[in-house]
């Protein structure tokens, strides 16, 4: 079968000959940088690109399809504009926190890329505590929205800044219960472990009730952390007009942005590996012949998949509901996400203890 | 230059900026939910508001001023420059004043002419409310599905009338051209369309939990206060004050027609949201009992050719998509009026929104500001 | 009961949501309801309504003759005084003094195509005409003279 891993292992062993250990090490890590400021670029224009277009076709247009054959380069040349925009400051601003809160919400992107398996042993740092590293990271975005928005020295940015902090925090709870059902399921937190204990079928099936509940909360969850319509009141268009990026332009706006459907690329991939088995192919208890047709379609198309499947789900919400109201929000999280969540995480346990799932 | 610290702190000496610790943001003169540029100085307590305060004139053209240098026949057609959505029905208004004050008989042909396009009007006017109203509270694909059957309207429209927005369609007497020879056949086309996709607004938003939450229990108006505020049209109806001109004053062929008068009793936004969708079925009820018995006839009374109004005053009102619209001439029996004075239906239901919002969140105003369907040349003129 | 109500409420909600979701996906996948037209493509199979009111216009004949008698009808019809009449008096064969126009200037760019003017014209020399892509570069390219260059006025014309 052919894997992404042969590459990896090649390139370390000729590095590894080349050179020292710790310059091999080094430049690996140079080459891993290299690899996901690239993934970044390519994840922020093809999101763009396909945002446009899953809107444009709810929405009963056509979409952006003047920019190259059926309008694929559309997202490269709004990339090309933003590059070329002045990137203002406004008089009254922060100076260091404004220029500086877009890069720390493009680093804490980039730190999540770690712990995530692209395909079968393609990860760049499998670390034990892989779970409670992505959600220990990704809490970090909020202080990159509370910079900007204070930094801005705008009221609209300041509004927005708060309303995400109160948003954050609060669904960060719900998501991290809904991930606890399936580290309670399998026992690790190492994500090569999630994933290998889904060989024998994805949690969403073997985990039956307590995991599909976990899966609804978790969407919704992670629908509210990366403050995607209909829980986009940090930026709340008609209400805030942009919310805390209101005073940003040009590059400084577009890594916001960038970071933004980076970031729906993580969660989407979290909740792909969690739930749905990460790179791991459809595989149905110990129907061998089926388990073997799906090995062949390579592990990386598997995780793609997946992790595109939900950020359209994600889309699909964004263009069809109106988006709520602060109050309503932190109750939906409040009384209804958090106890199903945590009456969830119970049943989940029971199930684990009593060894009820598949 | 303050910074957000010292607003936050001190406030400032200005009586429109509150005490200490309010914050206070302007909404507008540009803002997405604003739809134009009105202006409001919003008072807030974290996200709740204080004070709602208009600030009006960004876009006045003293067109009433304007009017009484325009004969009797030429300041209709500026009318459909302050409520451009409803802009049949404002010139209908000048129209039915110019005619009561030269007691001109209108053809019963032309009259039925009027009254349907005075009901597409309504309906492209509610669609446009509808789509934009849903942008304003987040979701934006409505906007697009309203417009699809706006569109058609507007086709309709500009085949019979030349043009898609400001049509200039009625003069005094009659209606300017006669109805296309398309008309009916298109009307219909219309008339299916909108009953086929009518029930994916339900599903799209009027049932939907978020926009139900939205909505319910927000910007309450009574009915007393909807009365002492002067409001009209869909937004009174809401509120369960019964004020439609078409059953009150009936003009043209109204009292003919079978329709019924919307009432909602709640008085909330989703009361005014529902005022507002079944308004529309009773619009499309109208046309389709008018559509197949347009009466042979003249379309145009014959009229002298320089109209000259006798002394004294004249009123005329017709409701429009916002409320009762009012044209109030006041003549000395000259080519031109002596005074022509608007009532226009936007500028007094803009006056409860700060009664309405007071206490609400700032997501709330969006909403509020979206079911009072504000079109700020209506109400700034 | 109380967890049945709550469940309850759950479900309705959940379900008000997936009908929405229905509809939106309903429009994802059929392409053939999207009603985007693509403009300056289809220009050549564009239909543009018979009555549009795009600029005024005075139509000629053959001949490089119209139909105005320069009554001025349509300038006092006009309320934003858009169209002026520049009458001059020319000799008739017979020898007699006429008088006729020598330009109707037309300001497009203050005209609001209300129609009035084209109603007011007692011998249709003037009409509305379909063009709508009004842009130039120059303020002063809108302002046109609408009679041609040497253009009398059609015999029987009064």
């Amino acid at each position: 079968m052919w894997s992404l891993n042969k590459i990896s292992d090649n390139i370390h062993h000729w590095l590894n000959q080349q050179f020292s250990p710790t310059w091999a090490l080094i430049f690996e890590m140079v080459i891993a940088g290299i690899c996901v400021i690239s993934l970044f670029a390519m994840l922020g224009l093809i999101l763009v690109l396909m945002e446009r277009k899953v809107s444009a076709w709810m929405q009963i247009r056509l979409g952006p399809n003047r920019v190259g054959p059926k309008g694929i380069f559309q997202s490269l040349a709004d990339t090309v504009k933003l590059l070329v925009k002045e990137g203002m400051t406004p008089d009254g601003a922060d100076k260091l926190l404004f220029n500086l809160a877009p890069f720390i919400a493009m680093i804490v992107a980039m730190l999540l890329m770690a712990p995530i398996a692209f395909a079968k042993d393609f990860q760049l740092w499998d670390l034990n505590i892989g779970v409670l590293y992505v959600s220990a990271v990704s809490s970090i975005m909020v202080i990159s929205i509370l910079m900007a928005g204070w930094a801005s020295n705008n009221k609209y940015s300041l509004m927005g800044a708060m309303r995400s902090g109160a948003q954050i925090v609060s669904y960060e709870l719900s998501a991290g219960l809904s991930i606890l059902t399936i580290v309670v399921l399998t026992g690790s937190l190492k994500i090569s472990d999630i994933i290998n204990a889904q060989a024998d079928g994805w949690w969403i099936f073997k985990g039956h009730i307590p995991v599909i509940i976990a899966f609804v909360i978790f969407i919704i969850a992670v629908t509210a952390e990366t403050n995607r319509a209909p829980f986009d009141l940090a930026e709340a268009e008609s209400e805030l007009t942009a919310g805390f990026h209101t005073e940003y332009s040009g590059m400084k706006f577009a890594l916001f942005f960038l970071a933004e459907y980076v970031n729906v690329f993580i969660v989407c991939a979290i909740g792909a590996t969690l739930f749905l088995g990460g790179w791991m192919p459809l595989h149905i208890g110990h129907w061998q012949a089926f388990n073997h047709v799906m090995d062949y379609v390579p592990s990386s198309i598997w995780f793609f998949g997946k992790t595109f499947f939900l950020i359209f789900l994600i889309m699909w919400f964004r263009w069809t509901f109106p988006r709520l109201r602060i109050d309503q929000l932190l109750n939906l999280e409040w009384k209804y996400l958090l106890p199903i969540s945590m009456f969830n995480i119970l049943l989940a346990t029971a199930v684990a203890i009593l060894g009820w799932h598949f | 230059m303050y910074r957000n610290t010292d607003i936050i702190n001190e406030g400032s000496q200005s009586p429109s900026f509150g005490e200490a610790g309010d914050l206070v943001i302007n909404v507008g003169p540009q803002h997405p939910a604003t739809h134009g540029v009105l202006h409001l100085v919003i008072t807030l307590n974290g996200e709740t508001i204080k004070k709602v305060e208009p600030h009006l004139g960004y876009i006045h053209r003293s067109i009433e001023k304007m009017c009484e240098s325009l004969t009797y026949r030429q300041f209709i057609y500026v009318t459909s420059r302050m409520d451009y959505l409803s802009s049949h029905i404002n010139n209908h208004a000048c129209a039915l004043c110019v005619e009561k004050g030269m007691q001109i008989e209108v053809p019963e042909r032309a009259q039925v002419i009027r009254v349907l396009m005075d009901e597409l009007t309504r309906i492209a006017s509610h669609e446009l409310w509808w789509g934009a109203m849903a942008m304003d509270i987040g979701a934006f694909t409505p906007f697009f599905h309203a417009f699809r059957e706006r569109e058609t309207i507007n086709e309709i429209m500009e085949d019979t009338c030349g043009a898609r927005l400001t049509m200039n369609y009625m003069v005094p007497g009659g209606v300017m051209a006669d109805i296309h020879p398309e008309f009916q056949k298109k009307v219909k086309g219309f008339i299916t369309l909108f009953k086929s996709k009518v029930d994916e607004y339900a599903e799209l938003l009027t049932g939907n939990i978020i926009f139900k939450n939205r909505m319910k229990d927000v910007g309450v108006l009574s009915k007393e206060d909807a009365i002492s505020f002067g409001c009209t049209g869909p937004v009174a109806r809401g509120s369960g004050v019964s004020c439609d001109i078409r059953k009150w004053y009936p003009y043209e062929i109204y009292d003919k027609l079978d329709f019924e008068e919307i009432i909602e009793t709640a008085g909330d936004s989703l009361a005014r949201y529902m005022v507002r969708l079944r308004e529309m079925k009773q619009s499309v009820r109208i046309i389709e009992q008018l559509i197949d018995n347009i009466p042979e006839g003249d379309f145009q009374a014959k009229t002298k050719a320089v109209l000259k109004l006798p002394k004294g005053e004249f009123y005329s009102r017709v409701e429009t998509a916002r409320g009762e619209f009012g044209v109030y001439i006041v003549s000395e029996g000259a080519t031109t009026p002596y005074r022509i004075k608007f009532r226009s239906p936007g500028f007094s239901n803009l006056s409860a929104l700060d009664h309405m919002a007071r206490g609400s969140k700032l997501g709330d105003l969006v909403a509020m500001m979206g079911t009072l369907d504000l079109v700020i040349p209506d109400i700034d003129r | 009961m109380f967890i049945i109500d709550y469940l309850k409420e759950v479900g309705g909600a959940v379900k008000s949501l997936l009908k929405g979701m229905r509809r939106t996906g309903y429009y994802f996948t059929h392409h053939k309801e999207i009603i985007t037209e693509q403009y300056p493509d289809n220009k050549a199979t564009l239909n543009l309504a018979q009555r549009f009111k795009g600029e005024v216009v005075m139509p000629h004949d053959e001949k490089n003759e119209h139909r105005c008698t320069g009554c001025t009808a349509c300038e006092l019809a006009c309320p934003n005084g858009t169209i002026k009449v520049i009458t001059q008096f020319v000799m008739t064969p017979e020898g007699k003094k006429k008088k006729a126009i020598d330009k109707l200037v037309y300001h497009l760019e203050l005209c609001t195509m209300c129609n009035l003017c084209v109603i007011a014209c007692p011998s249709d020399a003037i009409v509305m005409a379909q063009t709508f892509e009004h842009s130039v570069f120059d303020r002063s390219k809108l302002t046109k003279i609408l009679n041609n260059p040497d253009s009398k006025i059609m015999d029987g014309v009064e």
